[in-house]
């Protein structure tokens, strides 16, 4: 597969290198919500920096991998989208709410933080 | 008139050589310059064309046209026409002639042609039709030719006006760090909205911009179609993680996206440029303290 799934401290950063088939979309979905269990991770950074193209399947299961990890507790964060991949996103209104998006990996990991310590002050 | 008939005695003598009837036709066109040339200008006074221009000037270019004319129905070349038409169009098009006028004055003069062949050749309708299958052709490929140069100058003005508005496009500034203004003045055309729209997005990865603050004070109408686009744009910086904050809708436009029910749950709106920056500064965790000692202010 090619995504690169990394741990750095509680966050889980999955690096897109190239553009994804079907099938590996769905594995990246499987072994994210698998690795968020296993490592407590809080959460998920998925950098699509390399993508020139995002279609109604990818992002349709870019938001079942947030809910997914939602529900094993953590947030995830989409990094990297192209100005021309934005605007053809929302010509073809592919939704992505709700989840976060942010400019690149550095952005993603600050809102991560910053959800994560949210949640931490609720949690007292 | 002697000479009239003694053309007309010529032809009949000829009647079997189309090349001779179309040299013949030409000399007698020319023979009748002055006289078909008043008519054509009063013909297109009557039918009120041109009259964005003086008589003179309809009387000048209508001699020049007329030669033309005629030279392209003798030789056949329309290159000179060609060019003469879109010298002719440069001049007239600043000055607010219209397609249809110009398409009327060529029409005119073919058929104040055609009407004088008529009546030269009334006798000898077998010398008519031979001259009016020389004569039809070539007039219509010289119609079209003007016409087809005059919507041409026309198109290549209109993008280079285009071009040139597009480099007056709008600019993406930057006020603070991540902080960026889009000043929208003027209407938005679909074209307009995509340019602006790339535009802020490449600005906003530039920047790393996380507030976009997207100013249309100056855009006096609004219709679904640029709501819809601003309502993009939004999205697209969204996806891109900066928020785009709008000003400056009056309540005009406010209404209009309302009647249109274009959905707004996505827009952060704002009254105008003054409390978007303040709404951005907060968003991006800046204060502005105003400082009590300030020095004063002086002309130099």
């Amino acid at each position: 597969m090619s995504v690169a799934i990394l741990k750095q401290g509680d966050h889980l950063i999955a690096s897109i290198q190239s553009a994804l088939r079907d099938h590996e979309v769905l594995e990246l979905r499987d072994e994210l919500a698998d690795r968020v269990g296993r490592l407590r991770a809080r959460g998920i950074v998925i950098d699509v920096t390399a993508l020139d193209v995002i279609d109604s399947f990818v992002a349709r299961s870019l938001r079942t991998i947030a809910l997914t990890a939602k529900l094993r507790g953590a947030e995830t964060v989409i990094v990297g989208i192209q100005p021309e991949v934005a605007v053809a996103m929302v010509q073809f209104k592919l939704n992505l709410e709700p989840l976060h998006t942010a400019l690149d990996l550095e952005e993603g990991l600050e809102l991560l933080n910053d959800l994560t310590a949210q949640v931490r002050q609720r949690h007292g | 008139m002697e000479s009239d008939s003694s053309l007309t005695h010529e032809i009949s003598t000829s009647v079997s050589e189309p090349e001779a009837s179309l040299e013949e036709l030409v000399a007698y066109l020319r023979q009748k310059r002055s006289a078909l040339r008043e008519q054509w200008a009063s013909r297109i006074s009557e039918a009120q064309l041109l009259r964005v221009m003086s008589q003179e000037e309809i009387f000048s270019e209508v001699t020049a046209v007329y030669d033309n004319y005629v030279d392209a129905l003798e030789t056949g070349s329309i290159e000179t026409l060609q060019a003469y038409a879109r010298d002719l169009s440069d001049r007239i098009i600043p000055r607010g002639v219209e397609t249809h006028e110009v398409l009327g004055i060529v029409l005119l003069l073919r058929d104040v042609l055609a009407r004088e062949l008529f009546v030269r050749y009334e006798s000898d309708p077998g010398q008519l039709n031979r001259v009016l299958d020389i004569y039809e052709p070539a007039a219509n490929r010289v119609a079209v030719t003007v016409g087809v140069s005059f919507v041409e100058q026309r198109e290549r003005i209109i993008r280079e006006q285009q071009a040139a508005i597009r480099e007056l496009s709008t600019p993406v500034l930057r006020v603070r760090d991540r902080l960026l203004i889009l000043p929208i003045i003027g209407g938005l055309d679909s074209q307009r909205a995509r340019q602006l729209t790339q535009q802020l997005l490449r600005a906003i990865r530039e920047a790393r911009a996380k507030v976009v603050v997207i100013d249309i004070t100056g855009v006096g109408i609004i219709d679904l179609t640029v709501a819809n686009h601003l309502v993009q744009t939004v999205e697209a910086a969204r996806l891109m993680g900066a928020r785009a904050i709008i000003t400056g809708l009056s309540s005009e436009v406010a209404q209009t996206l309302v009647d249109l029910g274009v959905d707004l749950s996505m827009m952060q709106t704002v009254g105008d440029l003054q409390g978007g920056l303040e709404e951005a500064e907060r968003l991006l965790g800046y204060t502005v303290l105003r400082v009590e000692d300030a020095p004063p202010m002086t002309d130099q």
